[in-house]
């Protein structure tokens, strides 16, 4: 840990880069977080691992103990996908990212190690910095280890699918489904992911199809917009373009950009201010991915 | 002096600008019994009126502190000298709810309870509530939750109150007002909101929040356990975990504590056990039948005695109401109390709670424990009299010593009470100069000017040196 500190030192630009498989980073000297996991505790419900490991070793690593970390799977690290911030299509049941972060170390600006939060599920010693650090693309420190919280596998999960074309039955298919994990709509099905008993799932598959997976997702554009809004963007897709919007959640995959009305709402002034301050405070010399701005990037 | 009163009575009714000396002791302190007066309180009833006793404040440079229900722990809404108390309690409004996306729009003064009340007939088949349930929920509130990051029995598998809060409207400490978070999920800039939880009134003063409710489960099983030692309850904890079930609530409370509620709410408790564990699994009927039949057997496989299940809402209701009284039980046993809150890692809780034990009889104390065993969130209560001569530096002494262990043993300051004046000059202890510099520097962002709720959590030379240093013997 020392020692990537001092890789990063106290002057410089540098670009964090895990895989490489998601960016931008700027323009800067590339540096690459240590990898490696530390400590798996299912009877605490945690791992604490180097931020550059594979999010790939750390699900294996998991699942040999029964468990998971509500990350989005792919090729990247766990840094990687805590700088991005991005929950995948559980958010809904399984919870976002961010709330994945008990504890962490990152490097700062000065080369020095610096650590937030702690290693228990449950915290409120002084003010949760770590925080800061899920979504901000690398811009305020290098994430170095971290400690994530973890939950148990499931003993069953499968996904369910039934036609629904319209809002009003999509609403009453949100109120009577008890937590589930995701629920996606892309205008003419609907597709439900749940988790639990066996039996439990089975009651569903009288009332739903069980199908294999979830539908394809359009890749290219996710957007996170209100979750009624969301809705309406599938509801009045009139263009060729599928969209698939994440239901109760508000993120609505397409292929092409979406356009207006159903773009984020702006940012008001003070927020886009105190970003501002954040970053001059904790990267005064703009150091740490330069050119990346937070404000700019969609999480 | 005068001139800054004037400038809120320009704008606040007498009966909402209080500066007599009865009110002024009245919120002098929280649920701690760490005071100083304020110079005045204030009661507001909108947004609008927080922004303006707050720009009179900067105007003034006059520091303030909100306050919710007064039920913190730590000291938190203990006001600075020359403080302003800023009252919410008449902002106590629910403004909107949304059983779609299940959601509602709360003011910073409603009471936890009554929130989850008002949304029970909400988002029906399944009715909604609010998930983090401090002890206190009958009287603490919403904003009081934001500004500690609030826990409770049933937080250890719907998180604390960071993962239900989705934005924040804010009165920011230079008097400019800001929505951090928003209804979309995922929003542009950094997680400001996800920082303002748990800053404990340092970075200004929520005067909205959206909340995020929770489904009510189709089915519950709550279960009572009985032990004859301590560390088979503790092992039972863990072994529970890690065999894979995160349980809606898992309690515990040991022998003396047993003893006391028994006495106060007549629950029917085995008052001959060493600890009881109260377990609540909840969700769709098969799961729920399964994880209670497995939790009884790792109970069993522990060497539990008994393994009560409650028949029917009325005697579920008796059991919580055991664990959410012991509070008020242990004040039958002596006139005193002083509650503490550490957490450590789940495997070290027999050790801890052996050195727990071990502390409280060096220092010829009583202690009861009565805690979140699931996440390992202890509340050890020293039990005495403070009218016994020199007990305050025994509570001192020992309370200090049962902080120390559990960080010794991989844990922290505070599950859920935070840190206020209380736990700020044991900050240290967790984290060195570098990471209590990046706290500090967060604040500043925020409260460059040092007046929202100043001396509180950052043990910084400044703080130290001022008025409110923690007293000798204020661990009561």
């Amino acid at each position: 840990m020392r020692a990537f500190a001092d890789e990063i030192g106290e002057s410089g630009s540098v670009s964090i880069v895990g895989r490489g498989t998601t960016g931008p980073h700027g323009t800067g000297r590339v540096v690459r977080a240590p990898s490696g996991i530390m400590e798996v505790r299912a009877d605490e419900m945690t791992i604490r691992c180097r931020a550059g490991t594979p999010l790939a070793e750390v699900t294996a690593a998991l699942a040999a103990v029964g468990q998971r970390v509500a990350l989005p799977s792919g090729d990247g690290t766990v840094g990687g996908a805590l700088a991005r911030g991005r929950s995948d299509v559980h958010r809904l049941g399984r919870g976002p990212v961010r709330d994945t972060l008990l504890g962490a170390v990152w490097v700062d600006h000065r080369g020095c190690l610096v650590a937030g939060g702690g290693p228990t599920v449950k915290n409120v010693s002084g003010f949760d910095l770590p925080r800061l650090m899920v979504g901000a693309w690398g811009t305020l420190g290098v994430l170095a280890e971290v400690v994530l919280r973890t939950n148990p596998l499931p003993r069953a999960e499968g996904w369910f699918r039934r036609p629904c074309r319209d809002r009003s039955a999509l609403v009453a298919i949100q109120l009577a489904s008890y937590r589930p994990s995701s629920l996606l709509w892309d205008g003419s099905d609907v597709w439900l992911h749940a988790e639990g008993h066996p039996d439990d799932l089975a009651v569903l598959a009288e009332q739903w199809a069980t199908v294999h997976g979830p539908p394809e997702i359009p890749s290219g554009v996710r957007t996170s917009l209100d979750p009624h809004l969301a809705v309406t963007c599938v509801e009045s897709n009139e263009t060729d373009d599928r969209r698939v919007v994440e239901v109760g959640v508000g993120v609505v995959h397409s292929t092409r950009p979406l356009g207006a009305p159903f773009v984020p709402p702006s940012l008001d002034q003070r927020v886009v201010d105190l970003c501002r301050r954040v970053k001059e405070t904790f990267d005064p010399d703009d150091r740490f991915n330069p050119g990346v701005d937070v404000l700019r990037l969609a999480k | 002096m005068s001139t800054f009163l004037d400038a809120l009575a320009g704008f606040l009714p007498s009966d909402r600008l209080r500066i007599g000396a009865m009110e002024r002791h009245l919120y002098s302190h929280d649920a701690s019994n760490l005071s100083e007066e304020p110079i005045a309180v204030c009661f507001p009833e909108s947004a609008d009126e927080v922004r303006r006793i707050v720009e009179a404040c900067v105007a003034h440079d006059r520091p303030f502190v909100a306050r919710g229900s007064g039920t913190g722990l730590t000291g938190g809404a203990t006001p600075a000298p020359g403080s302003v108390v800023i009252s919410t309690v008449r902002m106590n409004r629910v403004l909107e709810i949304d059983e779609v996306t299940r959601t509602a729009w709360v003011e910073p003064g409603v009471l936890n309870l009554d929130l989850s009340r008002r949304v029970a007939e909400f988002g029906r088949p399944h009715g909604l509530h609010f998930a983090p349930d401090p002890s206190s929920q009958q009287s603490c509130s919403i904003g009081g939750n934001v500004a500690n990051n609030s826990g409770g029995p049933h937080c250890l598998s719907d998180g604390v109150t960071t993962a239900h809060v989705l934005a924040i409207d804010v009165v920011l400490p230079d008097a400019s007002t800001a929505r951090l978070g928003g209804t979309a999920a995922e929003i542009p800039g950094y997680d400001l909101r996800g920082v303002f939880v748990g800053s404990e009134g340092m970075f200004g003063v929520a005067v909205a929040v959206l909340v995020r409710l929770t489904q009510n489960p189709s089915h519950v099983s709550t279960m009572l356990i009985d032990f004859v030692d301590v560390a088979d309850g503790a092992d039972t904890v863990s072994a529970i975990i890690a065999d894979g079930m995160v349980p809606a609530a898992l309690e515990m409370m040991d022998r003396l504590c047993i003893a006391a509620v028994e006495e106060y709410v007549h629950a029917g408790l085995p008052v001959d056990a060493a600890a009881v564990l109260l377990v609540e699994t909840t969700g769709d009927a098969a799961r729920v039948a399964a994880d209670s039949r497995r939790i009884g057997e790792i109970a069993l496989a522990h060497r539990a005695r008994h393994v009560r299940v409650a028949a029917d809402d009325a005697e579920r209701a008796l059991l919580w109401k055991g664990r959410k009284s012991a509070f008020g039980a242990v004040a039958r046993i002596a006139p005193n109390y002083y509650l503490h809150d550490t957490v450590v890692p789940r495997h070290r809780l027999t050790e801890v709670l052996a050195g727990v034990y071990e502390i409280a009889e060096r220092h010829r104390l009583m202690v009861m424990n009565v805690f979140h065993a699931g996440d390992g969130n202890l509340h050890p209560i020293l039990v005495f009299d403070r009218r016994e001569d020199g007990v305050m530096d025994r509570v001192h002494a020992a309370g200090e010593e049962i902080v120390r262990l559990s960080v010794e043993c991989g844990g922290v300051l505070s599950g859920e009470h935070g840190i206020g004046l209380e736990k700020r000059d044991l900050m240290p202890l967790l984290f060195d100069d570098h990471d209590l510099r990046a706290q500090e520097l967060l604040r500043s962002v925020f409260d460059p000017g040092r007046l929202a709720n100043p001396g509180k959590v950052l043990p910084t030379a400044a703080s130290c040196g001022d008025l409110q240093s923690v007293p000798e013997g204020s661990w009561i």
